[in-house]
């Protein structure tokens, strides 16, 4: 690991002016996944910002039901937080589906919101990686790629998001607060990653010294149902093949309304607009959902190792859909 | 021989002796033995899988402050022996494979030797490689035997002819994947080199091993060699020789006169420098009469082998005396890639080749229209159908009667894919196992009687975290007849008397025997009430009866799997494994033993898969969130039980070994089960979700 310093900062402001100043200064939060990378030389930062101690951890009732989630939350807490407990199931679901119970006591929310793609290649320096040396190649394309992307991915880099808390975000709509040194800014979570295409370096529309602050979710609608599907190769402590966060409201056997969003599928939490559309106002039948997982996948492109996601998604879809849409009693 | 197995102490639920200093963090590994203002050492390895290094320039990392030396094949010392190629590093600009070992850096922080690590540039003439397994004649051969003695391939009958006369006939290929030991605490050693003697803390299976080859490659006499391994984190065989690693830092520490070089291997450096189970193909052709009695059996198997140094697999050989069958073709071939050398890793052979075997004979009852445990039954051979001899003890088939009883097998419903439960398929399978007894011969033990009225015994074995320590002691108790707190054991290192290696599951019974017959000569000579300073050594006899009789343990494996309809993921809710293995000489310690090798087993037959790239030679998931083994939230119920097997024969105590039947023939149950509860019959390990999805 290169020698590198460290600051522990007191205040959001100069946090902001010493990394915006430095391209070699990051942000460290709970650090799982930053460490990691610095004693992988994926990444070699000449100064660390600990962020833990600035004044956003806690979770708030804003005017109008919705919350204000902090960026320095840690993951078991907002887990356990009655609120989120109480009225964004899916949410919490999401968080106690990743990672490990150490993991997630230290893991925040700005951190796991940023959290780099698994991809082998991408942690390993001696393999090519357009994502960590932009123009070397990507290793996966051709390589061992059961965990990559069906949807939305470039020749470039087939990479998947691994949060799991970020499809959860997708699904309840969020907005993610972000301070720099021109001000604050407002961008809705679906809008923060990007899509590989030619620069799958760039993950985030974030510039270099910006600070996510929060993370707002509105209110939440009081006939919807809400939850979180990972599917994974072991029961717990392993990344989604592919997962599922859907709120879904049902109104005389039909669906009034549904937000969905698929994870393990591509390079950033994966809103499923076509299935939303295909859901909309149709009877909660088998049928319908299979439809719904079918215009959603109509796109999907699979890899050498990857082709079961498109059944897998397909099948877990309908099934969270069947048992969102079950009467109760039924 | 006097039987030793009467008194009581043998079999009593013992805590471990080194259980409070291991949960208290007092028992030191080998890593954190204390030395002297020590070193750190960082291995260099090779980016190409085959090749030479033409250039290395060293310099960047030597401007580091903190780096003392940075060890390449242009500046080491020449060994005395390059015999053995892993330990022969340095030597040569040659690669041979992908991680091979091309330099160390040796610094002040195992961060800076870390950091200088990179900053060394390594040019390469890349020669083109083979990597990828597979059946291809170039690179196919048959090698004169497999590990540990087996022999030639067997050929008894006309198994073609048998086949094509059967009633019923299986016929199927089954593949295992490069599996990865990946014990609790990775490899490790501290070198110290003092008065042109050698001192290793090194974390291994058998320290007087480490010795008799580190010796010879150092040009060193082997008295002057002191290894000590006093508690080890597992091993599986990864421990059983020294690798790479322990050379590097003796020959660093050589260099460095004066000061202890310490290394840990990271988890990437292990799936490189410290072997795995070789990746396997094995076909199986089953054929049967008209009463469900195997009438053929053929077992082809092929496994990955490395060009450096070959290790030869033995997947095949359980089927030469698991069942009868007038007409048996067992044969094993290696395919020889430029990989890193593979190695024993629990129950070597036994634990892919049963799973072959066992699942080819669940697809065989289902042909027959037979109950599987009911098949196996039916074939059980009356003398070990390869040699003729008798069993020592073969109790398979109370096992699986026993097993059958207590899992509730016998109201299972045969039909496939039929048990449906809030989206779940739910099915039970079973699977036989078994694992031959060995005993090795030429350890020594001390018994020697103290001040303050205990026995001092000595030997040199090593505990990997079994419970050695504490079976050895209640042995020593249960021979001198004494309680087992007058016995104070000494082990683990080059110090106590020669022992064999903790390995193929034969330290208790070798060890053992050995203690057993220090004990009597102590008596003989001492009397039941020694004098202070009274001692005796003393060498167990070779057991007589070896070679009159077939020696083996066995066992029934139970499972119940639970598939997602939808999804495909699979669980295992319960397991259930019956042992016939000989006397149990500490019930907890044993139990933890069965328990670890089944759990193991569940993580073969789900997740376990080195996933090797073959453009660059490695493999690709070399961490433990790539490679997965079982979690705790995976382990649902297991059940662990034996049988009172009496075996006079094996050794004078009756042990039969016990460390490694537990993981055999858990993979095929899971998969019969799995089968059992979907109808889809998967013959590629491991069970992945995507297998089972419709
Ligand atoms: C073995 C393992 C298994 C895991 N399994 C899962 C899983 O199943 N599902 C899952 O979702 N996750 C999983 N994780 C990932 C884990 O969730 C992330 O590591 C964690 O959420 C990252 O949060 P952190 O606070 O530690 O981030 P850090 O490591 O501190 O930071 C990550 C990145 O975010 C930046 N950053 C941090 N905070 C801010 C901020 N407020 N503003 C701007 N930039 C910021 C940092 O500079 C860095 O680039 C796993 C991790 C490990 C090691
Ligand atoms: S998929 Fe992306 S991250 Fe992975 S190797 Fe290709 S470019 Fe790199």
């Amino acid at each position: 690991m290169k020698p590198f310093d460290y600051q522990r900062a007191d205040d959001a402001d100069s946090a902001i002016a010493t990394v915006s100043g430095d391209p070699e200064a990051r942000y460290i939060g709970g650090g799982t996944n930053l460490v990691d990378h610095m004693k992988l030389g994926i990444t070699e930062p000449g100064k660390l910002v600990d962020i833990t101690r600035l004044p956003y951890d806690s979770v708030e009732a804003l005017p109008g039901g919705g919350v204000r989630i902090g960026a320095t939350v840690r993951n078991s807490d907002l887990a356990a937080s009655h609120v989120i407990r109480q009225r964004y199931p899916v949410l919490a679901q999401a968080l106690l589906a990743g990672a490990s119970g150490q993991l997630r006591n230290l893991a925040t929310t700005g951190g796991n919101l940023l959290q780099r793609t698994r991809c082998s290649y991408f942690q390993d320096t001696s393999t090519p990686c357009n994502k960590r040396e932009p123009g070397t190649g990507c290793s996966a394309l051709e390589g061992w790629n059961r965990y990559h992307a069906v949807l939305g991915a470039s020749e470039h880099c087939v990479a998947t998001n691994p949060s799991d808390m970020a499809v959860a975000l997708a699904a309840l709509d969020a907005t993610v607060l972000v301070r720099g040194q021109e001000g604050q800014r407002r961008i809705p979570v679906t809008e923060l990653h990007r899509l590989p295409g030619d620069e799958p370096e760039r993950e985030t529309v974030l510039e270099h010294g910006e600070l996510i602050t929060a993370v707002e979710l509105p209110a939440p609608s009081e006939s919807s149902r809400s939850t979180y599907r990972k599917v994974r190769d072991r029961a717990s402590y392993a990344f989604a093949l592919v997962s599922v966060a859907a709120v879904v409201e049902v109104s005389e056997g039909a669906i009034s309304h549904a937000r969905i969003a698929l994870g393990g599928l591509a390079h950033k939490p994966w809103r499923a607009t076509a299935a939303e559309e295909a859901l909309r106002g149709a009877p909660a039948t088998e049928e319908t959902f299979r439809n719904a997982a079918e215009a959603e996948l109509a796109e999907a492109r699979a890899l050498r190792d990857n082709a079961f996601k498109i059944p897998m998604t397909r099948n877990t879809l309908s099934a969270v859909l069947r048992e969102l849409t079950r009467q109760e009693g039924a | 021989m006097t039987d030793v197995s009467n008194s009581g102490k043998l079999g009593e639920p013992l805590e471990r002796l080194d259980g409070p200093a291991k949960v208290t963090g007092t028992a030191r590994y080998a890593f954190e033995q204390p030395v002297d203002d020590p070193l750190y050492l960082h291995p260099l390895q090779a980016d190409i899988a085959r090749g030479r290094v033409v250039r290395i320039d060293t310099s960047p990392a030597e401007a580091l402050s903190g780096v003392h030396t940075v060890l390449t094949h242009e500046n080491a010392e020449s060994l005395s022996s390059r015999v053995d190629v892993e330990l022969a590093v340095l030597q040569s600009p040659e690669i041979g494979y992908r991680g091979q070992v091309i330099g160390a850096v040796v610094a002040d922080t195992q961060e800076i030797a870390a950091h200088a690590a990179g900053l060394v540039e390594v040019t390469y003439e890349r020669h083109p490689h083979d990597t990828v397994f597979r059946s291809d004649d170039e690179i196919v051969y048959t090698p004169d035997g497999s590990n540990p003695m087996i022999g030639e391939d067997l050929d008894r009958g006309d198994v073609d002819e048998a086949l094509a006369a059967a009633e019923y006939a299986v016929d199927a290929t089954y593949t295992t994947p490069a599996e990865y030991n990946n014990p609790m605490e990775p490899h490790a050693t501290i070198a110290v080199w003092e008065s042109a003697e050698l001192t290793l803390y090194d974390s291994n299976q058998g320290s007087y091993t480490v010795r008799d080859m580190i010796a010879p490659t150092l040009g060193m006499d082997p008295q002057r060699v002191h290894v000590f391994a006093p508690h080890v984190g597992g091993g599986f065989g990864s421990k059983g020789v020294p690798h790479a690693h322990v050379m590097l830092a003796a020959l660093a520490a050589r260099k460095l006169e004066g000061r202890p070089v310490k290394c840990a291997l990271s988890r990437r450096q292990m799936f490189s420098l410290v072997g795995y189970r070789p990746p396997t193909r094995q076909r199986v052709r089953l054929g049967a009469d008209s009463a469900g009695r195997l009438t053929a059996t053929e077992h082809s198997a092929l496994e990955q082998t490395a060009r450096v140094k070959e290790y030869a697999e033995q997947s095949a050989s359980a089927a030469r005396n698991m069942y009868v069958s007038a007409n048996r073709r067992i044969t094993n071939e290696l395919a020889v890639l430029d990989v890193p050398v593979p190695t024993w890793m629990r129950a070597p052979g036994e634990a892919g080749g049963m799973y072959a075997l066992e699942t080819a004979m669940d697809e065989m009852a289902l042909t027959c229209g037979v109950d599987p445990v009911e098949f196996r039954v039916r074939n059980e051979p009356e003398r070990a159908p390869e040699s003729g001899l008798p069993f020592s003890s073969r109790n398979l088939v109370s096992c699986l009667r026993q097993g059958a009883e207590m899992f509730g097998w016998n109201d299972r419903d045969p039909e496939p894919g039929v048990r449906r439960e809030n989206g779940w398929l739910s099915g039970t399978g079973v699977a036989a196992a078994t694992f031959p007894s060995f005993s090795i011969p030429g350890s020594k033990a001390t018994i020697g009687y103290e001040p303050g009225g205990y026995y001092r015994v000595e030997i040199g074995a090593v505990d990997l975290g079994t419970g050695s320590r504490t079976a050895l002691s209640q042995i020593a108790a249960e021979a001198l007849e004494v309680p087992v707190e007058a016995v104070r054991l000494h082990l683990g290192s080059t110090e106590q008397p020669r022992a064999s290696i903790a390995g193929g599951s034969s330290g208790t019974a070798s060890w053992g025997s050995t203690i057993v017959q220090a004990a009597r000569e102590f008596r003989a000579e001492h009397g039941a009430e020694p004098a202070e300073g009274a001692e005796t050594t003393a060498e167990a006899a070779a057991n007589p009866a070896a070679g009159e009789y077939a020696m083996n343990a066995y066992g029934a494996q139970f499972a119940e799997v639970a598939v997602n309809a939808d999804s495909g993921e699979i669980r295992v809710p319960r397991m259930l494994g019956v042992f016939a293995a000989g006397r149990i000489v500490n019930a907890r310690t044993a139990r933890s033993q069965f328990l670890g090798g089944m759990t193991m087993g569940l993580s073969m037959a789900l997740h376990e898969h080195g996933v090797l790239d073959g453009r660059f030679g490695h493999v690709v998931n070399h961490d433990l969130a790539g490679y997965h083994v079982a979690g705790n939230a995976d382990v649902g119920s297991v059940e662990v039980s034996w049988l009172d097997e009496h075996d006079p024969h094996v050794n004078p105590m009756g042990i039969k070994g016990i460390g490694e039947i537990g993981i055999v023939g858990v993979a095929a149950a899971i998969g019969n089960a799995a089968r059992h509860a979907t109808g889809i019959r998967v013959r590629e390990l491991p069970l992945t979700p995507e297998k089972f999805l419709i």
